[in-house]
């Protein structure tokens, strides 16, 4: 089935239809043919066929959770990750701190420090899962898609503290020499078709 | 030969108790299954093969959870309440023939604890006693869901006994016993002999007052989980409530016991064939029950009242006597 059909808010078009019903009666008599009519008419029989049928046909919709688990979509905002640079392998995060800044439940804490290079580099970066609300502004705020929200949704935790630290979202390095690096495509991230759309800068003023 | 009555008499017991008792539990998984695959659900399926230990896990559940006594209730007669409930459910099994009688060992058996004369009187009498289980665990609970249960239970319990009462009058006098096993002899022979084809209206009240003196779906208000939490129950834990419980699974398979042995024949001839034809439509209306509790929606109390006092009643009592008049002319 598409989704058009629920998409399509319009009810003065498509499957809407008004419900036929009769106006209760108001009169004895008519109550008491009414009693008549809906004891004879069998209407509890056709439930006791409904349910028979399927369980006759055994189409059981049950996900037995710990063993399958529902594909969740690309939006979803579940324990964060960050990403690498495609081109080099490089961490994406520049360490701005602009995630931090803009965190709403303040559970993000960054520092940075520059390193012999002269290059500023990402000394310590932890999120506290336990404060954090999953709003997505960190992912939405940065500026290089560094830190984006993946679909690990089971990190259940004995305390109430629970932190993830930037190592432990890092896309690992063999993961990443094998290409399997997921992109995010939830909320902030590149739209498809992206390049096409790309205007020169007017330098006219 | 007493003393060998004796002891017949109490392994009878015995194990009339522990089928039932086992039959409760397994009539839980029964139902579970039943309903998920109505509701296109998988049931328990984790615990033993196709989740059939489920039960053994919620008897040791039931067996070692806290005993607990509220503060603030009447604490003898909340004690007692679940053991009433039980108890009637298996008194009343007394009068019931489960299967023809057989031999074994050159020892002929009566599959029935005791053949008195009055068979369907004690039955339908134990089995209202039973409306004190509910009644009397609600009202000193302490509860303001378990005491509307127990007004409940009482209102529901002692209409439905009238009509009850009434719906099987007209067989009674047909067969002009009481006794559980005349009826069987009187529809003996063959289909044709049934007595639903001669008391078609009795059967069908007789059914529909059933699932009111069981608290089954369409008239499920003693306990309403959506409306009443667990009704009387609310406040019971671990064992005090699992006796509710067998109690009231015992009582859908007594009720389905007697059912088939009123209006369907019974055993039949006493054959082999025909104990396994009462145990397939005791079965089948087991199945009943559980297949109107995935199908039909609960009534109101008011139109559970409306229903008894000004539909079922009528009806049963015109039955009785358009049955006197046939039978006096
Ligand atoms: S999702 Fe929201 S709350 Fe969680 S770290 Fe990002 S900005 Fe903070
Ligand atoms: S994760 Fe993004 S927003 Fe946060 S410091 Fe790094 S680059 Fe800046």
């Amino acid at each position: 089935m598409s989704l058009e059909a629920f998409n399509n808010r319009n009810v003065n078009e498509g499957d809407y239809f008004l419900v036929d019903i009769e106006d209760y009666p108001t009169d004895g008599w008519g109550k008491f043919k009414r009693v008549v009519k809906r004891t004879f008419k069998g209407e509890l029989f056709v439930g006791l066929w409904v349910v028979l049928r399927e369980m006759i046909k055994f189409d059981i919709h049950t996900v037995q959770y710990p063993e399958e688990k529902m594909p969740i979509g690309p939006r979803y905002r579940a324990v964060h990750e960050m990403k690498r640079l495609w081109e080099s392998d490089a961490e994406r995060c520049i360490g701005c701190g602009l995630c931090e800044k803009i965190c709403i439940s303040n559970c993000i804490r960054i520092d940075t420090r520059i390193d012999e290079n002269s290059r500023k580099e990402v000394s310590e970066y932890s999120i506290n899962l336990g404060r954090c609300i999953y709003c997505g502004y960190c992912a939405e705020v940065c500026p290089e898609l560094a830190i984006t929200h993946g679909g690990e949704y089971e990190n259940a935790s004995d305390q109430r503290e629970h932190f993830i630290m930037y190592e432990d979202m890092l896309t690992p390095i063999d993961k990443m020499k094998a290409g399997a690096q997921l992109e995010f495509e939830g909320f902030g991230s590149i739209t498809p078709h992206e390049d096409e759309r790309v205007k020169k800068t007017p330098l006219a003023y | 030969m007493e003393s060998a009555y004796l002891i017949e008499t109490v392994i009878k017991i015995v194990v009339i108790l522990l089928v039932f008792s086992a039959l409760a539990g397994i009539g839980t998984y029964f139902e579970r299954k039943i309903l998920a695959f109505m509701q296109r659900r998988l049931g328990p399926s984790i615990v033993g093969p196709y989740g059939l230990l489920q039960v053994a896990a919620d008897g040791i559940k039931l067996f070692t959870k806290e005993d607990i006594i509220p503060a603030g209730v009447v604490g003898r007669i909340f004690k007692i309440a679940p053991v009433i409930t039980a108890a009637t459910a298996f008194m009343a099994a007394a009068a019931i023939p489960f299967l023809p009688q057989f031999t074994i060992f050159g020892y002929t058996v009566h599959p029935i604890v005791a053949d008195i004369n009055v068979g369907i009187l004690y039955i339908l009498g134990v089995m209202a006693v039973g409306l004190y289980g509910p009644l009397l665990g609600g009202m000193a609970s302490a509860n303001k869901y378990s005491l509307i249960s127990a007004a409940r239970a009482a209102a529901v319990f002692i209409s439905y006994e009238v009509v009850t009462g009434l719906a099987i009058l007209a067989p009674i006098m047909m067969v002009g016993s009481l006794s559980l096993i005349d009826f069987n002899e009187y529809q003996a022979g063959g289909i044709g002999n049934w007595i639903v084809w001669s008391q078609p209206v009795a059967f069908i009240l007789f059914w529909i007052a059933a699932f009111a003196e069981t608290g089954r779906t369409p008239f499920h208000l003693i306990a309403n989980d959506h409306e009443i939490i667990d009704g009387f129950g609310t406040e019971y834990s671990g064992m005090r409530w699992g006796l509710f419980f067998i109690g009231e699974y015992a009582n859908m398979f007594f009720i389905s016991f007697v059912i088939p042995l009123l209006f369907l024949g019974g055993f039949g001839d006493g054959s082999f064939l025909g104990a396994l034809g009462l145990l397939a439509k005791v079965a089948f209306f087991f199945f009943f029950f559980l297949w109107t509790r995935a199908a039909w929606p609960d009534v109101r109390p008011d139109q559970l009242m409306w229903l008894c006092w000004k539909v079922l009643m009528p009806v049963a009592v015109i039955n009785v006597v358009i049955t006197g008049l046939v039978m006096m002319f």
